[in-house]
């Protein structure tokens, strides 16, 4: 079958692939564009390790197609961070030590990034309603969640 | 594997056409997030996917003195943020905010779980008690289904080959009337519901409910709206008696299954406890407006 030509933006820059029409989001950004910071967990949009943001709203990559994003904003894991070094959402989740097999976490900070940007003051009961769809086997979300508060607090300028 | 093949036509006939004439299971695509997934689990076959979400109106929701006309394919996440919408229908956006995920929400449409015609949709309850209706344009024209009316069995509707959803409409609600929606589900997020009950209701100055409908979910093969538990309430001032008998007439119009969620006669019994503090929930929210 032919291959759809698509055209969009990822992490601000424009971006051409082509994908079969039922490649998923996910499978064009690992497989096709070589962009592996997005993660499959279960490939059904219940774990959250694919989050990335889709014009602005989050959404999991496992339930989009390549071809749905002709013209659209994409989002992902290698755009949280603007410029060599790390955003400050990735700099509290190590300070926090808020991880452990890691690949949950770019999806969390992804989560966080749109949760911080709709709410910049969530109290921690709205922050673990937003990422209730990123799940974590080894945290127990303890961690998760203090580098979540910190990391608002921090881009508030409280700290 | 599964053969896809994707148009994204900028018409309601460009999609009527499409749809009519495939010679491959066709499918609606609004948020995916059903159709994605029951997609990835199927054998070798081939299958249509036509994305309505270019179509003009498809995404949008506009209130007016008519009422909501809601494009069925705009987001939870859209929708859920709209202030004005909130204020006449709070249950049917808290519906829209307890679907999925964050994530699921930014993709998932009401469009959408009204067409997926789960017993559980938690959307549905709260669409049924707001009198909503399901505007359908086909080969043969446009037709206007009463949401009671839409479902006819377990992930079935009245949708015909070549039919597609073109609009929700729900009428502006009478003065001092307001919904709620509640569900129960094992766990405090992320998790299909057990029991749902959507309740609307309509006060006089002294507080009797002049008008109500109620509507339970997850208790049946589709959504049911139960007169028998509105009637309890009208004319009552919403006392325990009144609405204990709302939520035995819920339990009894209900024939649930038993699944690893819970026990046929637990759902039975749940849903009537719903009932009563969903009432509850609306006629606080009526005397408000």
């Amino acid at each position: 079958m032919a291959k759809t030509h698509v055209t969009t933006s990822i992490n601000g820059e424009p971006q051409e692939f082509l994908c079969e029409p039922g490649d998923t989001l996910l499978d064009v950004l690992r497989n096709d564009l070589n962009m592996t910071g997005t993660k499959e967990g279960c490939g059904s949009g219940d774990c959250g390790a694919c989050s990335v943001t889709l014009n602005g709203r989050l959404v999991c990559s496992c339930l989009v197609l390549g071809v749905e994003v002709e013209g659209a904003e994409v989002g992902t894991i290698e755009g949280v961070s603007s410029g060599d070094g790390l955003h400050v959402i990735q700099e509290k989740f190590l300070e926090h030590a808020a991880l452990q097999c890691g690949i949950c976490t770019p999806g969390i900070i992804v989560s966080t990034k749109a949760l911080l940007e709709e709410n910049p003051n969530p109290t921690e009961e709205e922050a673990r309603y937003y990422l209730a769809g990123n799940l974590c086997r080894c945290t127990g979300y303890d961690k998760i969640i203090r580098a979540v508060m910190d990391s608002a607090e921090t881009l508030r300028g409280g700290a | 594997m599964v053969s896809v093949v994707y148009e994204a036509p900028d018409s309601i006939d460009g999609a009527i056409s499409l749809l009519a004439n495939a010679d491959v299971p066709a499918k609606v695509l609004a948020g995916g997030t059903d159709l994605i997934i029951q997609t990835n689990g199927s054998a070798d076959v081939s299958r249509l996917f036509v994305d309505v979400k270019k179509i003009a109106g498809m995404l949008d929701a506009n209130l007016s003195a008519e009422g909501l006309d809601l494009g069925p394919s705009m987001s939870c996440a859209e929708f859920t943020a709209r202030e004005d919408i909130k204020k006449v229908f709070p249950g049917l956006v808290e519906a829209a905010y307890l679907i999925g995920s964050t994530q699921v929400q930014g993709r998932a449409s009401i469009g959408g779980n009204l067409c997926n015609s789960s017993p559980a949709a938690d959307t549905i309850p709260a669409l049924l008690v707001n009198g909503a209706q399901c505007v359908i344009a086909g080969p043969g024209g446009e037709r206007s289904v009463a949401a009671e009316d839409f479902m006819t069995g377990v992930g079935r509707n009245c949708m015909e080959k070549g039919e597609l959803l073109k609009t929700i409409h729900l009428p502006t609600p009478a003065a001092n009337t307001s919904d709620a929606y509640l569900r129960f589900i094992p766990r405090t997020e992320m998790d299909i519901a057990v029991a749902g009950a959507g309740v609307s209701l309509t006060l006089d100055d002294s507080g009797t409910c002049i008008a109500a409908k109620v509507a339970i979910g997850a208790v049946a093969p589709t959504a049911l709206l139960v007169s028998a538990a509105a009637d309890a309430l009208i004319g009552t001032k919403l006392d325990d008696d009144a609405l204990q008998a709302a939520a035995d007439a819920a339990s009894a119009a209900s024939s649930p299954i038993s699944d690893r969620r819970g026990t046929a006669g637990y759902r039975k019994q749940i849903v009537g406890v719903l009932v009563k503090r969903a009432a509850k929930i609306a006629a606080t929210r009526a005397k408000g407006n």
